[in-house]
């Protein structure tokens, strides 16, 4: 047993796991009686006096005042036996706490101390490493940061170093002790255990418990086996078929599920969605349109010469449709500011695609100025940057209103959520040909479903509603809209 | 309420008084030791009961002795928790005389039912104060026989043992132990926050109307934890008896002859079939409630200095050396014993082995049961699976 003696900073307040050293009552080479007071320390319960565990001399101050040490860390070195002369040499004595019981082999609780090499000064006495286990300071369960898992048996070992040959073990089968009642010794012949409804059941049916052989818990005697026996069909009861190995080989756990770190575009999405829905009260309507006529003008633009080179995606009539329901009702291209509503007379049509690296939002500057070919142009543009993965960060800055394009995916439409600072966004769904009454009669017809999700801090459901609508009307009948509101 | 105050007439009843002395500091407190050591003859309480003491000298040294062994018992422990020995600590710094007083009352066959905090109690039934140390230690569940020393395991749940209490006195009034001077009974001790629960009121009514050989003894010592006692009750603690049913007094609970006294009185009341009584023993717990919490960030200094000028043991050791009962020899002797045996008692606890974690499964049903014994199957092939374990 060593001379020098470490105490390490107990739990001082049932699961706690840090106290902060106020201060020190004795220095180094202080003569210190048992349960005399050495430090001030402050849990986050309570700032308490520790009384020194040994008499001696102290040797070693680990930590200074208004260090936060964690429980179970050395905090000072006491010499136990002063005046014996020198002290031996550190590799013979380097044992903390070994004045300690010795912990039980199997001790769930044992744990392994931190190497204690970083904590104290090197070349003094009582720094060496604590190595094994030491007692569990009593209280909640020592510090998890540093605490080992004991070797299992056939693991593999963790260091290398070390190897362990894991000595086979042979499953040790659990043999059911015999069944007893719970108080006392073993169910004996006279004894018929039920629950006192089974036996009025029982007594209702004109069963005799005693001739009957119990199914439950223990060999009680069930309500299904008293109205079997009532039923006649006293046939032995038949095991339930368990697939009990199919069952106990699923595995729910880590082996059969991925962690993702969330990071990148993963994270601002998140970020961006999370904020936006739950500080923008959001209404969504929805609107179904025939757009066989779009769909039709949309063919004519193809085949003009001017336009032989473009794609034409319906996308544009849309982006087209949104454009100009905002010249109408301008207040749908705001912010809320927090004390005002900043109505913008731009619009940086934002459009949301689905790339590699997750979705992102880049946006057309100024597209209300934009002819429709220059607007074919700039959506093509930044489609195709999205997708090879080139969006700059100024592209997706700035946006005020936003499609999201979610036919391409074969879907009717949507709620979306709006990116943080925009008031609306419109979510466009399939196009399908589809029975819809035409001029009286049932017909096929191209039609989709427009989704618009809006603030309404600032858009009420009528300049909501009167928005998606004039989108209708232009993706209805583009000419006749053109013609009527430019 | 001040005689003529024109707004008076609707609180002029007397049967509830409500002074403003009531709850803090009431002048109907049963003392037969001042604080200075100045010995009364005898004490009247409320229902004009008398109370006194005559003890030889032996045993006003016996008493202080065990004041004094009690307290630097349970300063040791105190000092284990702090030293990560034990994991909690409740102290009973301040009510040493409470519970000595009561606890050297109590005859051979009577029943005590503690809370966490009775430690002079036990050590009063002479029970090894080493017992409680492997409780809150965590090695074990206290260990005491409790039907040998006639003194319950300890009860964490607050107020609970009040009603285990009513109960054990409901039986020996069944089993025909009462009327006679060696007649049983029972004492239920717990604190003045134990008041406001459910358990302790319940156990009132059922003490009161089977009239049940029990005295209540409650530690009042002024906070629940954090709560101080306005927040308990806004009549004095020993009322509350009367509208039970059976009589109260308060007595001053750093007087350990009073507190002896009272309790003695209670209890033979009881054996004789008079059925229970509350005694509210005032006092003050000097330090926190228990190693987990901090009382100066509830209390003032200077109320916790105005109580160390009633210290339980002081008031004793003048009274010897005012009447010459006991020497300079006598009190350092004692001081000796003390330090020898909170040595003794650290040397042990520090050589507690720690159990096997399977034995958590004995002592849970007298004969097993399946589920419990499936558990431990169970629980053994785990920690067979270890290395290096000894299955």
């Amino acid at each position: 047993m060593s001379r020098i003696k470490t105490f390490n900073l107990p739990d001082l307040g049932e699961g706690l796991t840090e106290g902060e050293i106020l201060a020190w009552l004795v220095k180094v080479g202080d003569t210190i009686e048992l349960n005399q007071p050495i430090v001030e320390v402050e849990t986050a319960k309570a700032a308490v006096e520790i009384p020194a565990k040994w008499a001696g001399q102290v040797q070693a101050i680990h930590h200074p005042e208004g260090a936060t040490v964690e429980v179970g860390t050395p905090i000072i070195a006491i010499d136990t036996d002063p005046g014996a002369g020198p002290l031996e040499a550190p590799s013979t004595t380097a044992t903390p706490s070994d004045d300690l019981p010795t912990p039980s082999a199997a001790s769930l609780a044992a744990v392994e101390v931190a190497p204690a090499e970083g904590m104290i000064e090197p070349g003094l006495i009582g720094g060496a490493a604590p190595g094994g286990r030491t007692a569990v300071l009593v209280g909640y369960g020592p510090r998890t940061t540093a605490a080992k898992r004991r070797p299992r048996k056939g693991a593999v070992p963790a260091q290398a170093e070390a190897p362990v040959t894991p000595a086979p073990v042979a499953p040790q089968p659990v043999t059911p002790e015999p069944v007893r009642n719970g108080i006392g010794g073993p169910v004996t012949g006279g004894l018929v255990l039920a629950k006192p409804p089974v036996r009025k059941l029982a007594k209702d049916l004109g069963v005799d418990l005693s001739t009957l052989t119990g199914s439950g818990p223990l060999g009680s005697i069930t309500r299904e086996d008293v109205q079997q026996a009532a039923s006649g069909s006293v046939a032995a009861a038949e095991p339930v078929a368990v697939t009990s190995t199919a069952t106990s080989a699923a595995s729910f756990g880590a082996d059969r599920e991925q962690r993702i770190p969330v990071k990148g575009v993963r994270k601002l999405t998140a970020e961006n969605m999370s904020r936006s829905a739950f500080t923008a009260p959001h209404v969504t309507e929805f609107l179904t349109v025939d757009v066989t006529r779009a769909m039709k003008a949309l063919e004519r633009l193809r085949g003009r010469r001017e336009w032989r080179d473009v794609r034409v995606s319906p996308l544009l009539l849309v982006a087209k449709a949104v454009l100009l329901a905002v010249k109408r009702h301008p207040m749908v291209n705001s912010t809320w500011a927090g004390d005002e509503i900043v109505v913008k007379e731009y619009v940086n049509l934002g459009i949301a695609a689905a790339t590699e690296r997750g979705l992102i939002v880049p946006n057309v500057k100024d597209a209300g100025r934009l002819s429709l070919r220059e607007l074919a142009d700039a959506l093509n543009g930044l489609v195709q940057t999205a997708k090879s993965g080139r969006t700059s960060p100024a592209d997706m800055s700035g946006g005020t209103l936003t499609i999201t394009n979610v036919g391409v995916f074969g879907v009717d439409t949507g709620t979306p959520i709006l990116p943080p600072g925009e008031s609306a966004i419109l979510a466009f769904g399939a196009v399908r040909e589809m029975p819809w009454v035409h001029k009286g009669k049932v017909k096929a017809r191209q039609v989709t479903t427009l989704g618009l999700s809006f603030d309404h801090r600032i858009i009420d459901g009528e300049l909501g509603s009167k928005f998606l609508r004039d989108i209708g009307d232009f993706l209805a009948d583009p000419e006749a809209a053109l013609l009527a509101w430019t | 309420m001040a005689k003529g105050d024109p707004g008076g007439t609707t609180r002029s009843r007397r049967a509830a008084p409500r002074s403003k002395k009531g709850a803090t500091g009431d002048p109907e407190l049963v003392q037969l030791l001042t604080p200075e050591g100045e010995r009364i003859d005898s004490a009247t309480g409320p229902d004009g009961t008398e109370y006194r003491v005559d003890f030889t000298d032996e045993e006003y040294r016996g008493l202080y002795r065990d004041l004094v062994l009690v307290r630097k018992l349970d300063a040791e422990a105190t000092a284990l928790q702090r030293q990560g020995e034990l994991g909690l600590w409740a102290s009973l710094l301040g009510q040493e005389a409470a519970q000595v007083g009561s606890g050297r009352a109590l005859r051979t066959q009577d029943m005590a039912f503690p809370t966490y905090r009775e430690h002079g109690v036990l050590y009063c039934r002479g029970i090894d104060p080493i017992m409680p140390l492997g409780l809150f230690r965590g090695v074990d569940q206290g260990g005491w026989d409790p039907n040998e020393f006639k003194f319950n395991m300890y009860t964490i749940v607050i107020g609970a043992q009040t009603l285990h209490a009513t109960g054990y006195a409901m039986g020996i009034t069944m089993d025909g132990k009462v009327g006679t001077d060696d007649g049983e009974a029972a004492i239920a001790y717990f604190g003045d926050g134990a008041t406001s629960q459910g358990d302790v009121n319940e156990a009132f009514v059922w003490a009161s109307v089977f009239n049940a050989p029990l005295v209540f003894f409650c530690q009042n010592n002024q906070y629940a934890i954090s709560e101080p006692l306005e927040r308990q009750t806004r009549v004095p603690l020993y009322q509350r008896a009367a509208g039970f049913g059976f009589p109260g007094v308060r007595v001053d609970g750093n007087d350990v002859l009073a507190s002896y006294a009272v309790t003695r009185t209670a209890l033979d009341n009881a054996r004789h079939g008079q059925g229970p009584s509350l005694i509210e023993a005032y006092t003050y717990r000097m330090g926190a409630h228990t190693t987990s919490d901090d009382p100066t960030r509830y209390r003032i200094a200077s109320e916790v200095e105005s109580w160390q000028a009633k210290d339980p043991i002081l008031r004793v050791k003048a009274f010897l050396e005012k009447q010459q009962i006991a020497d300079a020899a006598f009190f350092a002797e004692v001081d000796e014993q003390a330090r020898r045996e909170a040595v003794h008692l650290r040397e042990r606890v520090l050589t507690m082995p720690d159990p096997e974690p399977v034995t958590m499964f004995d002592n849970v049903y007298p004969n097993g049961s399946p589920l419990l014994d499936e558990q431990r199957a169970q629980f053994n092939s785990y920690m067979e699976s270890f290395e290096g374990s000894a299955h």
